[in-house]
């Protein structure tokens, strides 16, 4: 059986690794936030991070044994000249299950991961105009880094 | 960014008041914690309680307490009882402003303004209270949550 995370306060929820089988709830629950059903592209995330290596995660969070939200996330070392650090590139809950403690038990669960694979610091970028998101990021603590992004059209 | 005397007295006593919901605060409590006038003081909480932020409980014992969201409201919807954070520079308009060193100037300030909102309203008064109990206490780590993988 693999290993689990129960919240503390919360005894219904829990974390595990994500399995095949999780698939078309991640891809429905991303499709339900964005509008887009990206089946490819899930499955092409699944096959990259989701084979329980110890520098790629993604997680599932149980609520009475139901998926309700996902994390997903990486190691990634030396590009833009950082340091080894953990990469959280995705985590959604599903609305009905919000405000439970779910994406905080999820993210919780991945800085585990992180700290046992020996990194100290955690990254994830947000875009300015989801303030929901970037204010759920401040929450656990989360800041502005040492990097700014830049761009410009082409 | 330099916030104006009012606008910084309302962002301490709301996080004074909110780290307490349930119990009232006088003026010159608040006063006394952070140095600073009750008389000015006074007047930034009869305007938080305009707001719905605050309600004065009178008589014996009376005082605030804080009666909003405090996993909703953020910095920037404190910060805009008290000041304009949403129109670039001061004095108004001026003639240089149409010519191409006036409008790119203005991108590159209207770009350093739009971060500082983004930062601003992405920090409610609940994450500020958790970033002040970690100052306090700064050694407290997630405790009972283990990794999924390895070990």
């Amino acid at each position: 059986m693999p290993p689990r995370n129960a919240a503390a306060a919360e005894a219904t929820l829990s974390t595990r690794p994500a399995e095949p089988s999780d698939l078309p709830v991640v891809i429905a629950l991303d499709a339900e936030i964005t509008g887009l059903a990206k089946e490819q592209y899930w499955k092409e995330q699944y096959e990259w991070y989701g084979r329980k290596r110890l520098d790629r995660f993604f997680i599932i969070a149980e609520s009475d044994g139901t998926p309700v939200g996902f994390i997903v996330g990486e190691i990634r070392a030396w590009e833009f000249g950082s340091s080894p650090s953990g990469w959280i590139f995705a985590v959604n809950v599903k609305p009905d299950a919000r405000l439970q403690g779910v994406a905080s038990l999820l993210v919780d669960t991945i800085c585990a991961c992180f700290r046992l694979a020996g990194v100290s610091t955690v990254r994830t970028m947000v875009r300015k105009d989801q303030t929901l998101l970037t204010s759920f990021f401040r929450s656990q603590g989360m800041r502005a880094g040492p990097f700014i992004e830049l761009e410009k059209s082409l | 960014m330099r916030l104006q005397v009012a606008t910084r007295l309302a962002l301490y006593a709301i996080l004074e008041l909110a780290s307490d919901p349930d119990r009232q605060f006088s003026a010159t409590e608040i006063a006394d914690r952070f140095g600073i006038s009750v008389n000015h003081l006074s007047k930034v909480l009869r305007s938080l309680g305009r707001a719905g932020l605050v309600e004065a409980v009178r008589g014996a014992g009376g005082g605030y307490r804080f009666v909003g969201n405090a996993k909703r409201i953020t910095l920037l919807d404190l910060i805009r009882l008290f000041e304009d954070v949403d129109s670039s520079g001061e004095g108004g308009r001026e003639a240089a402003d149409a010519t191409p060193e006036g409008r790119v100037l203005g991108s590159v300030l209207e770009e350093i303004e739009d971060i500082t909102r983004v930062t601003l309203s992405s920090i409610s008064v609940a994450t500020m209270l958790k970033l002040i109990a970690a100052e306090r206490h700064p050694q407290r780590k997630p405790e009972g949550v283990v990794p999924l993988f390895g070990g």
